[in-house]
């Protein structure tokens, strides 16, 4: 069987299969498509945290008879965005609880004359008492949500806690802080919606999950599955943007397209974009941790608090996976977690990478460097005196079956970056400079795919079909938006089927055409959906040699003319296959414990830092990554996923903080919300570990949202070795630098040589 | 995008002497634009209330670097990238050239304007501070005729200047008497490049066997609107650059420095890191040459 | 109160345009809207993300900001015209094979950059480079792939075999 030449285009680096039309200019996002007789969109948004609406008043100097306008009473199914709990309106209905909150929507064929007539609708309001922080929400004296605010909590245990403090001979406490971070895709959030009597809803849209906007749909129009279909357009960057948001925006304007008869366009401009929509959620994380005299580690207590805005959405999830990865890649026989997502007057925060690991290890990571500071003890020799290995048990009592390779992870980043060298030249040279460095690391895992039995509740569907003029066509609903979906899916079709990279094309992400594979979320496409269209490949040559006379070595025209020969006996061409779980996953729900993920990716990463103690200012210098994803099936998309996954921590880390007043974004423009430039990210080099994991696609786990976890502990940790002041809080910008600093009697300029 | 562009008028009468006439015709009425760099943001946010443009990026009498045996003589409509493409700003003037570089970044230097960002007259304005420590005049041109002021004197109050309605900023003049100087700029902003500056300070100092003989100082987001440190100035002019010198005018610059909090940074961070500025040039001064 | 629209000239790719227009409409909306070249694209419309980024006269500009009646007469080049003759242009080539692209909103800009910057300095340094990207945003690479892109394209050559 030709999947034998494994080499031959998995593994190696094809180019980007949309990449040329994205060079050319020539992709067609969703602004780029102009139709005639096409309507605009806007959107009339509270602009207090938590009231009662009054009443709504229109401006009388505008002939509202040119306008459409739709409020919550015409929706015609149900008045919520459908995710995990319904209780997300679509369209606010006499109450307000966050800024931003969708109220009124316009239609007008004039885009200027849509977003001036927002200006001219007046909303009275009747304030109700707003809670921002996680400190308000918990002490439940303001219950802006269900009883106690609380939209889920979980309790995670191993072992006995309570036993082991008197027997430690360490005790570390810490609590650690993260802010919120906004994803900034380049591209902004946008549709086009078009509703009929006879075919329903259409969206063309800027999105992850075409399914998920489907389901969403379904509800607010109370239509059929067939008379909704969703299209997903080139789609300029998401991070989890656009995983839960999209149901929001394309119900608004599907609604309008009812209202007003005409299809309508609606994208935010980026002031809009920052300031209503998702997030990543603000988290505490508090940690008590027992120790032997050695350094191992007997017992965690841990408490994370998270800050979910006005509305549940995809909290209870995101909880989930911070709770999951709140111990650290660590052995520890007792450990608990005590979880809680809290309810608050902001816009409701979301998916973005990483879904909740990135606060919580950015919790243990710092919280190990405290530990070893304590111990007085090298921070890499204690993690390695504690590392989970192959036959370990983690905190849910997963036995980790496949090798552990955090040694060898380790042993590689301290190498590249020459680590101790590093750390004893800055050492010496601080003492006599205004700039002082620091190097630090940071090593944890990252859960592939959904939380236990998540894969087995979605049933993905995926495969491939081939049309008679000789392309392979991938069926699947996973969505490419620059991760390289669309790239590896076909490398691993053309692998198996014996064809050319260029064979094979992707079927258009309409959910009219593919099955639904799932989202696009949570680091599954690679592994999940590429074993999908490993066996659905498989099962295609099976059929060619049963029904159309393959044989079992043949070429790129044999296999083709016996497609032709299947053609001809079944009317088309098309292998499908459904999602089947590994052997051995169990996990219990209610007590938390079990196979908590079928694959685990691994990294240690370390990062250089300069503070300027003129300044305050903390930068990167150089960084390193060391990884263990399973088998990289496309190594400039891996690599390109790692750098940019690390920019993007070094911005949460380092630079980007969303400026709440009054539970609003105020700093809502790119010039005032910052990422890093071009001039900015240090040099980032990264290095793989292969393992090939047996129930991935050709061996591959998860890495979209590995490489954002890391950064953020890593850095301060290096702080930490820069400065000698401990910062537990991110983002971490000069002006905290400098009020720590301050504090902490640190403020010396030394003479300069 | 919340600008709608046929709710205003926009006129390019191609010449100074017409555009001149025009906003002599109509005080008050017709909002100059350069690059844009300023306006056209504000238009895309919704924000601009100015009616009515005159652009003056096509007028070439305002674009030039002239010279004299004197002074450098910049036309208002001079753009940063033509600042830093320019010989004699470069080896004159490094401040100026270094302000420039850090002006956003490429795109936005091949169209920001010297005038525009001192009319623009943000308290963080980048050219300011280099414009200060220079001793620059500003020349203002109208239909009345051309009139000098010192460039300190622009400046009037927080996003107020010393133009009359019917006054367009034709021209800064820079002495040419900084060749002994000891010079210093440096801008703390947010990143390393399109970066609003949090706190800059700009310095020059004329040093002879190690006493300061003449001292300017000028900050950027230290006061209302750019301006001089004059407190700063008197603690070390005819000194040594001593520690006891050193820490005294550190003391001073944090004792009249107003910078505020706001959605950047904060005051107190602003004075912090101003005073170390100050130090980091005082230190410099030991040294033989600027690094 | 209304203003008047204008008609405005433009050299776009080598090929000349005429547009009626109102004179403060963006350069971006024009090549977008009225000229139907919508390989542009807005990121920010605050000259912040370099999305929008056009050469103008041989000068890179954030076309987002460029009110069309300063426009007038103007050389216009944007992505649509790096490719010749259906080939890609070095730069592209480069981005293809090195990884420079991955949701590609900033790709048009970020080409234009870099065509800016190779114009300038045929053989620029890592730092030059970073400075000459320093206005175009991407959110998706972390700029390793780009600088790659970018050294591939210097070091293949791409001076221009024809007029544009």
């Amino acid at each position: 069987m030709n999947m034998l030449a494994k080499n031959r285009i998995v593994g190696t680096s094809v180019p980007r299969k949309e990449g040329v039309e994205k060079l050319r200019g020539t992709a067609r996002y969703v602004d780029d498509i102009q139709r005639e007789g096409i309507w605009h969109g806007a959107t009339v948004r509270s602009t207090v945290p938590r009231a009662l609406i009054r009443s709504i008043g229109f401006d009388r100097r505008i002939d509202w008879s040119e306008f459409t306008l739709v409020s919550a009473a015409d929706i015609p199914g149900e008045n919520h965005i459908q995710m995990i709990v319904a209780d997300q309106p679509c369209l606010a209905d006499g109450q307000v609880n966050h800024c931003e909150e969708a109220i009124l929507l316009i239609a007008h064929p004039d885009k200027h004359k849509a977003r001036e007539a927002v200006d001219s609708v007046h909303i009275e309001y009747e304030l109700l008492p707003p809670i921002f922080s996680i400190e308000e929400s918990e002490k439940k004296q303001t219950v802006i949500w269900g009883a106690d605010n609380c939209f889920k909590s979980f309790l995670l245990e191993k072992g006995d806690v309570d036993s082991a403090w008197s027997q430690a001979a360490h005790i570390i406490e810490g609590e650690y802080r993260t802010g919120s971070q906004e994803h900034l895709y380049i591209e902004n959030n946008g549709v086009i919606a078009e509703h009929s009597a006879e075919d329903g809803v259409t969206v063309w849209g800027s999105l992850q999950c075409p399914f998920y906007v489907h389901k969403s749909l379904l509800a607010v129009f109370d239509l059929p599955p067939e008379k909704v279909r969703v299209i997903q357009t080139e789609t300029g960057g998401a991070f989890g943007g656009k995983e839960d948001f999209p149901s929001v925006i394309a119900s608004h304007a599907a609604l309008l397209s009812m209202k007003c008869g005409h299809p309508v366009k609606m994208i935010y401009d980026r002031i809009e974009d920052l300031a209503a929509t998702t997030k990543r959620h603000p988290s505490r994380t508090r940690h008590r941790t027992a120790l032997d005299a050695n350094g191992k580690l007997l017992a965690m207590d841990i408490q994370i608090d998270t800050d979910g805005g006005a509305y549940s959405t995809l909290s209870s999830t995101v909880l989930s996976r911070a709770t999951l990865h709140s111990p650290g890649p660590y052995v520890c026989p007792n450990v608990r977690v005590r979880s809680h997502a809290w309810a608050t007057n902001t816009v409701p925060y979301g998916a973005f990478r990483g879904f909740g690991a990135p606060q919580t290890v950015f919790a243990i990571e710092r919280h190990m460097d405290e530990i070893a500071a304590a111990l007085k003890m090298d921070p890499v020799e204690l993690r390695r005196r504690n590392f989970l290995h192959q036959g370990d048990t983690t905190a849910t009592e997963q036995l980790m079956r496949e090798p552990v390779l955090l040694d060898i992870l380790l042993d590689r980043a301290l190498a590249e970056s020459d680590y101790y060298n590093r750390r004893a030249r800055f050492a010496v040279e601080n003492a006599n400079s205004p700039i002082k460095r620091g190097i630090g690391i940071a090593a944890y895992y990252h859960g592939s795919g959904f939380t236990g039995s998540g894969e087995r509740y979605l049933s993905s569907l995926a495969g491939i079909d081939v049309s008679f003029e000789g392309k392979v066509r991938v069926l699947v609903s996973s969505t490419e938006f620059g991760q390289g979906t669309n790239t590896i899916l076909a490398q691993v079709a053309a692998e198996i089927l014996g064809v050319d990279y260029d064979d094979v094309v992707m079927a258009p992400a309409d959910t009219g055409i593919v099955p639904n594979s799932g989202p696009t979320v949570a680091s599954r496409t690679a592994m999940v959906i590429g074993r999908l269209i490993e066996r659905a490949s498989l099962q295609l040559l099976s059929m060619l040699r049963d029904q159309a006379g393959l044989s079992a070595q043949f070429s790129r025209e044999q296999f083709f003319n016996a497609c032709d020969r299947l053609r001809v006996k079944n009317g088309e061409v098309v292998s499908l296959c459904r999602y089947e779980a590994p052997p051995g996953i169990y996990w219990d729900d209610q007590k938390y414990s079990g196979e908590a993920y079928p694959a685990y990716a691994w990294s240690v990463q370390v990062a250089q830092v300069a503070v300027d103690t003129v300044t305050y200012s903390a930068e990167v210098e150089e960084f390193w990554s060391a990884q263990e994803a399973g088998r990289v099936i496309n190594p400039v998309l891996a690599a390109g996923q790692i750098e940019g996954g690390i920019a993007q921590g070094i911005g949460y880390a380092l630079y980007e903080k969303v400026v709440l007043q009054n539970g609003r974004m105020a700093n809502n423009q790119m010039t005032n919300y910052i990422m890093p430039t071009a001039e900015d990210v240090p040099p980032i080099h990264v290095f793989w570990e292969e393992l090939p994991f047996q129930h991935g696609g050709f061996g591959a786990k998860g890495i979209g949202e590995l490489p954002h976890d890391g950064p953020a502990p890593a850095i301060l940790n290096a702080i930490k070795d820069a400065a000698g002041v401990s910062f537990n809080a991110i983002p971490l910008l000069p002006e905290d630098l400098f009020a720590m600093l301050h504090a902490a009697h640190k403020i010396e300029v030394p003479a300069t040589v | 995008m919340r600008g709608n562009e046929a709710a205003h008028q926009f006129v390019a009468p191609g010449s100074l002497g017409a555009v001149l006439d025009l906003i002599a015709s109509e005080p008050g009425k017709w909002t100059p634009i350069a690059g844009g760099t300023e306006l056209m943001v504000a238009f895309a946010a919704g924000r601009l209330s100015a009616g009515n443009l005159v652009s003056i990026w096509d007028v070439s009498e305002l674009r030039f670097i002239d010279s004299t045996p004197d002074e450098i003589i910049i036309g208002a409509g001079t753009t940063f990238r033509d600042l830093r493409a320019d010989a004699v700003i470069a080896a004159g003037f490094p401040l100026l050239e270094k302000a420039a570089s850090w002006v956003g970044a490429i795109a936005n230097q091949a169209r920001a304007t010297i005038g525009g960002n001192l009319v623009n007259g943000s308290p963080a304005a980048d050219s300011s501070p280099a414009l200060l420590v220079y001793d620059a005049e500003i020349e203002l041109v109208s239909v009345r005729g051309k009139r000098r002021l010192p460039y300190s004197a622009f400046h009037t109050g927080y996003k107020q200047n010393a133009m009359t309605a019917d006054e367009l900023l034709y021209a800064v003049h820079l002495p040419r008497r900084f060749a002994q100087h000891r010079q210093y700029l440096r801008k703390v902003g947010t990143r390393r490049a399109m970066a609003i500056s949090k706190v800059a300070l700009g310095a020059v100092a004329l040093m002879s066997n190690g006493i300061i003989d003449e001292i300017r100082i000028a900050g950027a987001s230290l006061a209302p609107f750019p301006a001089r440190l004059h407190g700063s100035e008197v603690a070390l002019a005819r000194k040594a650059p001593t520690p006891n010198v050193i820490e005294a005018a550190r003391q001073a610059l944090l004792a009249e420095a107003q910078p505020i909090d706001d959605i950047r940074s904060t005051a107190q961070y602003r004075k912090a890191v101003g005073a170390n500025l100050l130090e980091e040039f005082l230190r410099g001064l030991t040294r033989e040459t600027d690094t | 109160m209304s203003g008047p629209q204008s008609k405005i000239h433009l050299n776009v790719n080598g090929e000349s345009r005429t547009v009626t227009a109102p004179p403060m409409k963006r350069l971006l909306d024009v090549l977008r809207e009225d000229l139907h070249l919508t390989g542009t694209k807005e990121g920010c419309g605050e000259g912040e993300c370099g999305s929008c980024s056009v050469r103008m006269n041989g000068e890179l500009v954030n076309s987002c900001l460029v009110p069309v009646l300063q426009a007038e007469g103007a050389n216009i080049e944007t992505v649509e015209g790096l490719a010749c003759d259906g080939d890609l242009h070095p730069l592209q080539q480069a981005f293809l094979h090195c990884g420079g692209a991955q949701c590609g909103i900033c790709t048009p800009g970020m080409l234009m950059a870099a065509k800016h910057l190779l114009a300038q300095n045929p053989h620029p340094t890592i730092a030059e480079i970073r400075e000459g990207l320093a206005g175009n945003l991407c959110r998706c690479t972390g700029f390793m792939r780009i600088f790659e892109s970018v050294l591939s394209a210097a070091t293949s050559g791409t001076q221009e075999t024809h007029a544009r």
